[in-house]
């Protein structure tokens, strides 16, 4: 495969595949900046991206259309999203626990009303070929960049400008940093959690979609490898920033792409272990940039995870 | 988390009139029972949106679980495990810390277990059985232990590492068992050479139960007896309520904090140990069977009571016995079960919002109303 060009292929599947593993960190993450911003964090993402995954590929199969399936998908991740924000907005109720029972909860779900779409297949979504200058396989193949992808590092701009410009923007940061403040000012900081978690839902569900409708392009019971969660400790190294989200996404997708792409060249040595990058690598970055006695540069006042 | 939270009064040692203190354990038990009432009520509700018989699913669940002398076994067989792994929740929740991550204990635990009887392949079974279980223990321990020292020294949130530690643990023990470790004889599911029959765990006499059950109980006494009856579990809780209150008490937190989550992950191994030996045979993948994340239900169901936690695990270790039963006799997904299991978990987090709200468990209100 990689003969032509030879160990060049090494950094040029990287970076394909940390596009194409990178995409659904992005949505992820930029929900769950979203969520936690407004001082709620949500770990059931997890189970919110394996039920949009299963709910995309079934509307996509039913319907035939890819763009319906994450219609769909991006609806069902606003009702879980919702009901954990809801849910959560009783006394001594612990938005962590919660988080964990919803990924319990959404997982089952999918998997109860995905028995049916382990078999047929969907069509995929579009990508755009900004290869085409090259006749090299290879580089065609790393520079076939998904729709999602773009729209992913699109709406992290725009997050980033409207956190900063934007009246909602500032009303999530004010709910997020001091509950007191928020209501000083007239405003509901359960109303605003509850609707930041919605956002956050539909936004991890898309996450999913992109699993089962583009890479790996199929759903299983194992399509998601724990991304829901990786993406939680992911924006904790962003700082909460949307453009931070981005480039650990990259980032992340790239340390994800290291063992396929070294296997693709004949390194089979340690394969696991290479398996493995992404989360040493997410741990090594908590290590790093924790640090006891002050909480966290960026961090929202009313954030239980950094408490 | 969050707000500080005091101590239950009816756990401290004040006489209260023997009515008051009624009313609070009644609380505590009438509240998760009534919890688990409305959680099967809105599974049967789920059941018949899906066009079938909530009557027939207890009941086969019932049949599945418990009904027979056979069934009771195999549930008894799945709580064993359930019951160590819940500890691995339950002892750092006393601390005020949640960690999830106890999957990636168990399969090290075993991993470690393995190797080792295949190293000291020859020796005597009282001797290697027992070194076994501690290898087990040691490495889930350190494992979990570098969980709280993290917490404690780097402030890293414990929950998400925990989560990313069972991950690289699950892909090291892939590495070990798919490389170093790997029988040349198992094709098609790699694993480690089988241990001697000699050194493979028994039957408890008179039952088609392992001793794994009766680890698990002894294991989730001695955690009670730790919380409630040793300074050490009372130092926990003070600093579970309040950090800051601790260490101005004088309380050495980060010891505690890395004791209690190093125990938890101990058990963990200790279940990874007894799955090797007793069910397995050998590592490999099978370990990495779910038993972590059912055992984090198992103690928020028990709202991390060591003791409670005896009863819930062998009830969701009936559950997860009747799940074959389900899938075969009513034709639903397998994954019915997991539905269930995630309805009574937020069911049961939601019901904590109930607790001393109601007049007749909280005596404070009594006069009140009165």
């Amino acid at each position: 495969m990689a003969g032509e060009i030879g160990l060049w292929g090494v950094p040029l599947a990287i970076l394909g595949g940390a596009i194409r593993v990178s995409t659904p960190f992005i949505f992820v993450s930029l929900g769950e900046t979203i969520t936690e911003r407004s001082g709620r964090i949500n770990l059931g993402l997890e189970g919110t991206l394996v039920f949009g995954a299963m709910t995309a590929y079934g509307v996509a199969v039913e319907t035939g259309s890819t763009w319906l399936g994450l219609l769909a998908a991006a609806l069902s991740g606003i009702c879980f999203g919702l009901f954990h924000g809801w849910i959560c907005k009783f006394p001594k109720v612990n938005d962590i626990a919660i988080g964990i029972a919803m990924m319990l909860f959404g997982t089952g779900l999918a998997f109860f009303f995905g028995k049916p779409f382990i078999k047929p297949s969907a069509p995929h979504l579009p990508a755009i070929a900004f290869g085409f200058w090259s006749t090299i396989p290879q580089v065609q193949a790393a520079l076939d960049v998904n729709v999602l992808f773009l729209i992913g590092a699109a709406l992290s701009v725009l997050l980033w400008w409207a956190f900063k410009n934007t009246r909602a923007g500032l009303i999530i940061r004010v709910v997020g940093d001091s509950s007191d403040a928020a209501r000083a000012m007239g405003i509901n900081p359960n109303s605003v959690r509850l609707l930041a978690t919605g956002v956050g839902g539909a936004f991890a569900a898309i996450g999913g979609a992109y699993l089962s409708l583009y890479y790996p392009g199929s759903w299983n019971e194992r399509i998601s490898s724990g991304q829901g969660l990786m993406a939680v400790a992911l924006v904790i190294f962003a700082r909460w920033n949307p453009l931070g989200c981005f480039a650990a996404a990259l980032l992340f997708g790239g340390a994800g792409a290291l063992g396929p792409s070294l296997q693709s060249v004949g390194v089979t040595q340690g394969y696991y272990l290479f398996y493995a990058t992404p989360y040493v690598l997410t741990l090594a970055i908590m290590i790093a940039t924790s640090s006891p006695g002050r909480s966290l540069a960026g961090a929202p006042g009313e954030l239980s995870i950094t408490k | 988390m969050g707000t500080p939270q005091i101590p239950a009064v009816s756990s401290l040692p004040i006489a209260t009139s023997n009515l008051e203190g009624l009313a609070r354990r009644s609380e505590a038990v009438a509240i998760p029972l009534a919890a688990l009432l409305v959680g099967m009520v809105l599974f049967s509700v789920f059941i018949m949106l899906v066009g079938k018989s909530p009557l027939d699913f207890f009941d086969i669940m019932w049949r599945g679980a418990f009904g027979s002398w056979f069934s009771v076994q195999n549930s008894l067989s799945r709580a064993a495990p359930l019951l160590l792994t819940a500890l691995c929740v339950a002892l750092p929740a006393r601390l005020g810390l949640v960690v999830i991550g106890g999957e990636g204990a168990i399969v090290l635990g075993g991993v470690a277990a393995a190797a080792l009887g295949w190293w000291v392949d020859g020796a005597s079974a009282f001797i290697v059985i027992p070194l076994m279980a501690i290898a087990g223990m040691i490495i889930g321990g350190l494992w979990m232990g570098i969980v709280g020292a993290l917490r404690h020294y780097r402030a890293v949130n414990e929950t998400i590492s925990s989560l990313l530690m069972a991950y690289i643990a699950i892909a090291l023990m892939n590495q070990l068992v798919e490389g170093v470790l790997r029988d040349p004889a198992s094709l098609n599911k790699p694993s480690t050479h089988p241990l001697a029959q000699a050194y493979r765990i028994g039957n408890i006499p008179g039952m088609d139960v392992h001793w794994g059950l009766v680890a698990g109980i002894v294991a989730c006494i001695i955690s009670w007896l730790l919380i409630e009856k040793t300074r050490w579990g009372f130092a926990a809780r003070i600093a579970g309520g309040n950090v800051r209150a601790a260490q101005i008490q004088g309380l050495a937190v980060g010891p505690l904090i890395v004791g209690f989550t190093a125990l938890g992950g101990a058990f963990a191994g200790l279940a990874g140990m007894i799955e090797v030996a007793a069910v397995q045979g050998s590592a490999n993948a099978s370990l990495a069977a779910g038993y972590g994340y059912t055992g984090i239900l198992v103690a928020f169901l028990a709202r991390q009571n060591p003791l409670a936690i005896i009863p819930v695990a062998i009830f969701l270790g009936g559950i997860d016995a009747a799940g074959g039963l389900i899938q075969r006799r009513m034709d639903m997904p397998d994954a019915t079960i997991l539905v269930l299991q995630g309805m009574l978990f937020i069911i049961i987090l939601f019901s904590e919002t109930f607790y001393g709200r109601f007049v007749i468990f909280n005596p404070d209100l009594w006069k009140r109303s009165a």
